[in-house]
């Protein structure tokens, strides 16, 4: 594993080449107002943020993507990527586990499940301390992006077993 | 239904853990986690053992620290020993004026600070010492936190102490100050909403993307730090830190962080002093 890491260093090298391009995206995309959502059974968000579906492969995108949803700086996820986090918990095979409204609850804000967890709120403008006079009033994510990124999510099924 | 599916899974990765911690045995335990480089906790520390950041590195980078000719930062701690004896500013004294040979004067200072300051009223870290030293009794200009010349001066201090174990106090007049450092520790803050416990108490030893999570101790600070290619101070690395997680850092040498810097130095009480360091 450490070797591996290692021969991927020129890969993740790439990956900071390409981070100015995620950051130009990403500019503005948090910074309308934070639609009103409802939460059902305490942990789920069953209907669409923006009432489109999203789209899986941009999904994909904003999911690698760091300054945007940059899951993999914390979940291991079933890309072809260097460096992937580990202090949350493995995504490969998440549609399995989770329903679509409550991958997003936990985009949204997982603090509504777990008030402990250090996974932060990806949808949330306000109640935060001390943040950033650039980000002050965004969201980290758009509304559209919560959405693809759950349509990329809901496409990572187990694979079934004989 | 997700709250009993998150415990199913906790107490399955529990399962994992006690089944793949009976197999641990055919793999080699990482420098970090070997237990003749863990040091014992303080009295009612959080931590299980500590560990300094030292042994989450690579061995590559642990070779510079140990090679003081290899390490860069002795550029640094150098620099600092010739100024040392160097008459400045219209007293027409030097630091030896007073303190005469640092190796003697000096030794054991760092590892017990930060300190109650009676004279300020307040803590006070190494750099603000140098400071008071240099425009009360030298009549000398002082230095910006991180100038070349206080962060060498402030690791050749650290050098005095090297070996030793970490001695703050955290009794009497420290004690407000300590409590508001352990409770900056544990607040969340930034667009991330993150505290410095959710990466360094509950997470060391994993990886966020590329970095390797230590349990974030002071002991190697000033530290010579690859990334920054130059050394650093400790209030330098907490704003890298804050502004990693979009939240708005203090300034170098606010009370803010010296503080935080006397919260950690108890954390670490007992590791031993690895000024200067050498960090990744």
């Amino acid at each position: 594993m450490k070797v591996g890491r290692r021969v991927l260093a020129t890969l993740f090298a790439a990956a900071i080449a390409a981070a100015p391009f995620a950051a130009q995206q990403a500019v503005g995309q948090g910074k309308a107002p934070v639609v009103k959502y409802k939460i059902v059974d305490e942990d789920s968000i069953p209907e669409s943020l923006t009432g489109k579906p999203g789209d899986p492969e941009k999904g994909k995108k904003w999911a690698i993507a760091g300054r945007l949803g940059h899951c993999i700086a914390c979940h291991v996820m079933p890309v072809d990527q260097p460096y992937m986090g580990e202090v949350g918990p493995s995504l490969v095979g998440v549609a399995s586990r989770y329903e679509a409204g409550q991958l997003r609850m936990l985009i949204v804000n997982p603090k509504v499940i777990n008030e402990d967890t250090m996974m932060p709120a990806f949808y949330k403008a306000d109640g935060f301390h001390r943040v950033r006079k650039a980000f002050v009033g965004t969201t980290m994510l758009s509304a559209q992006q919560v959405e693809d990124i759950v349509a990329y999510l809901m496409t990572l099924k187990e694979e079934e077993k004989d | 239904m997700l709250r009993k599916s998150i415990a199913a899974a906790a107490l399955a990765a529990f399962v994992i853990g006690v089944v793949s911690g009976a197999a641990a045995d055919d793999k080699p335990l990482e420098p970090w986690e070997r237990k003749e480089n863990h040091v014992k906790p303080p009295k009612d520390s959080p931590l299980d053992y500590l560990v300094s950041g030292y042994w989450f590195r690579t061995p590559k980078t642990r070779a510079l620290q140990d090679d003081d000719f290899e390490n860069p930062a002795f550029l640094w701690v150098e620099t600092a020993e010739i100024e040392w004896t160097k008459v400045d500013g219209k007293a027409g004294k030097a630091c030896a004026s007073c303190h005469q040979t640092a190796e003697k004067s000096m030794k054991g200072v760092s590892a017990r600070y930060p300190v109650y300051s009676a004279r300020d009223k307040k803590l006070i870290a190494v750099q603000h010492q140098v400071n008071h030293c240099r425009k009360n009794y030298m009549k000398a200009k002082t230095w910006k936190w991180e100038s070349d010349k206080m962060l060498g001066m402030a690791a050749y201090i650290g050098l005095q102490s090297r070996g030793m174990p970490v001695n703050v106090s955290i009794d009497g007049p420290a004690r407000p100050f300590f409590e508001a450092g352990k409770a900056f520790y544990h607040e969340r803050r930034g667009q991330f909403d993150l505290a410095c416990k959710h990466c360094h108490q509950a997470n060391f030893g994993q990886y966020i993307r590329a970095d390797f999570l230590s349990q974030g101790h002071s002991n190697g600070f000033p530290t010579y730090r690859l990334k920054w290619q130059k050394l650093g101070s400790l209030h330098r690395r907490f704003r890298g830190c804050n502004n990693n997680i979009r939240a708005i850092p203090y300034k170098r040498g606010s009370p803010e962080y010296t503080n935080l810097e006397l919260y950690l130095a108890w954390r670490g009480l007992g590791l031993k002093v690895e000024t200067p360091s050498v960090r990744q």
